[in-house]
């Protein structure tokens, strides 16, 4: 992984994935080591994502990397008009790695294609987030002590949600079975059934929440946005349909561990925060451990 | 080649060349695309011939012109089935069958309105795929999102 780029999940192998989660975990064990004390992370955020940033600072800082960058675009010479090119090429003179989030879809390839040094894709607009997709296989994998034949299910808006789509792809790699909970408006797009179909797997198609409660090994849940509503009624319907609450969780195996991308609005009730299946903070401290490994090895230190 | 000579006889070209079996329906695209409205050449265009292996075709001749490879790529997506005849001296020089590139460079927009290249100066690129039904669709390398043939926009 030295020196190469990371803007799709799938410009890694599958191996590579997982050499980057057992990296994680000797982190997640011992995470403050200045290895990258030599080293220089520039933090382009051309769109504000605070979460996402502060992970990536805070996994730099704790290997002991310089940080540069903006947090917005506002602050920055982009807004004087600046190519993309342009701040990509001059941002590479005084670093050794780019993390980059951008609003528009498909900016990190071609910072990848510019760039001298190698990029990380922080989210490009409705596109990619690969850090994400390994934080989530790394938050899997410790739960459930593996990867291997576990029974998924991603609840909420599957339409729209680029988290969901790319851990669908990635978990094909693992022999899973699929349990796909979702309003009809936002069923999982036909592309990524076609893929869990074209590698032999199975998928299971829900409009009720508690039928996949008792088969799931993980409930993956998502936010669904009033925006992806054309008929406002329609969101008003769906928006209580999909909420988790600690009542319903009696019957859920006792491997289940719940995960969220975050941030939640009130499709998990926040009496299940104190559920020893609820996991998603953790999740979100895993990111800090993902993020270390792909730095160490991206730039070679490990 | 007697059956060509036969069909240009009507109108033969000294120099030029001629595009032939264009689907009958895309004869004004590909006029459009090849810019052929805007030049100073000679252009005659034929629709709904008869044609024993499309039922109808169209037919483009352009004398004193003859196209670089990557002009007949633009072609190759509306009308995968032309045929390109080169003619020097009333003689055919070189017919050829356009091929349906398997990339495209430059010259198509990608369809998604949010696709980094509709915004920066970049070179777009397409890998090219058929469906099932025969279209073209178009992949960009940037944005990852699909560019159906009926949405095919050209620079
Ligand atoms: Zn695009």
């Amino acid at each position: 992984m030295k020196n190469r780029s990371l803007v799709s999940i799938n410009d890694y192998t599958k191996k590579e994935w997982i050499i980057l989660l057992d990296l994680a975990e000797k982190f997640e064990k011992n995470p403050r080591q200045k290895i990258l004390e030599n080293y220089v992370v520039a933090t382009l955020f051309f769109e504000p994502s605070t979460r996402t940033r502060l992970s990536f600072e805070s996994a730099a800082t704790r290997l002991g990397a310089k940080i540069v960058g903006f947090t917005d675009s506002s602050s920055s010479s982009v807004k004087k008009g600046e190519s993309l090119n342009d701040t990509i090429l001059t941002v590479s003179n005084y670093s050794d790695i780019i993390v980059m989030r951008h609003p528009r879809d498909g900016s990190a390839r071609y910072a990848s294609e510019v760039s001298p040094i190698p990029i990380i894709n922080a989210g490009d607009g409705a596109n990619q987030h690969p850090t994400q997709t390994l934080l989530d296989l790394y938050s899997i994998r410790k739960t459930q002590g593996t990867l291997d034949n576990l029974n998924i299910a991603f609840i909420g808006d599957l339409k729209y949600g680029r988290t969901v789509h790319s851990l669908v792809i990635a978990l094909c790699e693992f022999n899973t079975t699929f349990h796909l909970v979702s309003p009809v408006e936002l069923k999982l797009p036909s592309y990524v059934k076609q893929h869990i179909k074209n590698n032999n797997l199975k998928y299971y198609q829900y409009t009720e929440l508690n039928e996949v409660i008792p088969k799931a090994d993980i409930l993956y849940m998502t936010r669904i946005q009033k925006e992806r509503f054309l008929d406002p009624i329609e969101y008003e319907k769906v928006k209580n349909a999909y909420v988790l609450k600690n009542s319903m969780l009696e019957k859920a195996k006792d491997n289940l561990k719940i995960l969220h991308p975050l941030p939640r609005v009130n499709e998990i009730t926040i009496d299940v925060d104190a559920n020893p299946k609820a996991y998603y903070f953790q999740q979100a401290l895993n990111g800090v451990y993902v993020r270390q490994a792909l730095l160490a090895s991206i730039l070679g230190v490990k | 080649m007697n059956k060509i000579r036969k069909e240009l006889k009507v109108s033969a070209i000294e120099n030029g060349t001629v595009i032939d079996h264009i689907p009958t329906k895309s004869v004004f695209q590909v006029i459009r695309i090849l810019n052929l409205d805007n030049i100073e050449n000679q252009v005659l265009f034929s629709t709904n011939l008869d044609s024993k292996k499309y039922g109808k075709k169209g037919l483009i001749k352009v004398s004193d012109k003859y196209f670089k490879p990557e002009e007949v790529n633009k072609i190759a997506l509306v009308a995968p089935s032309a045929t390109l005849i080169e003619i020097k001296d009333y003689q055919v020089r070189l017919k050829k069958s356009v091929e349906i590139p398997k990339q495209i460079f430059k010259f198509v927009k990608c369809v998604n309105p949010n696709c980094i290249t509709n915004y920066e100066n970049i070179t777009t690129k397409f890998d090219v795929s058929i469906e099932d039904n025969g279209d073209i669709k178009l992949w960009c390398k940037y944005c990852d999102k699909y560019t159906a043939k009926d949405n095919i926009v050209f620079i």
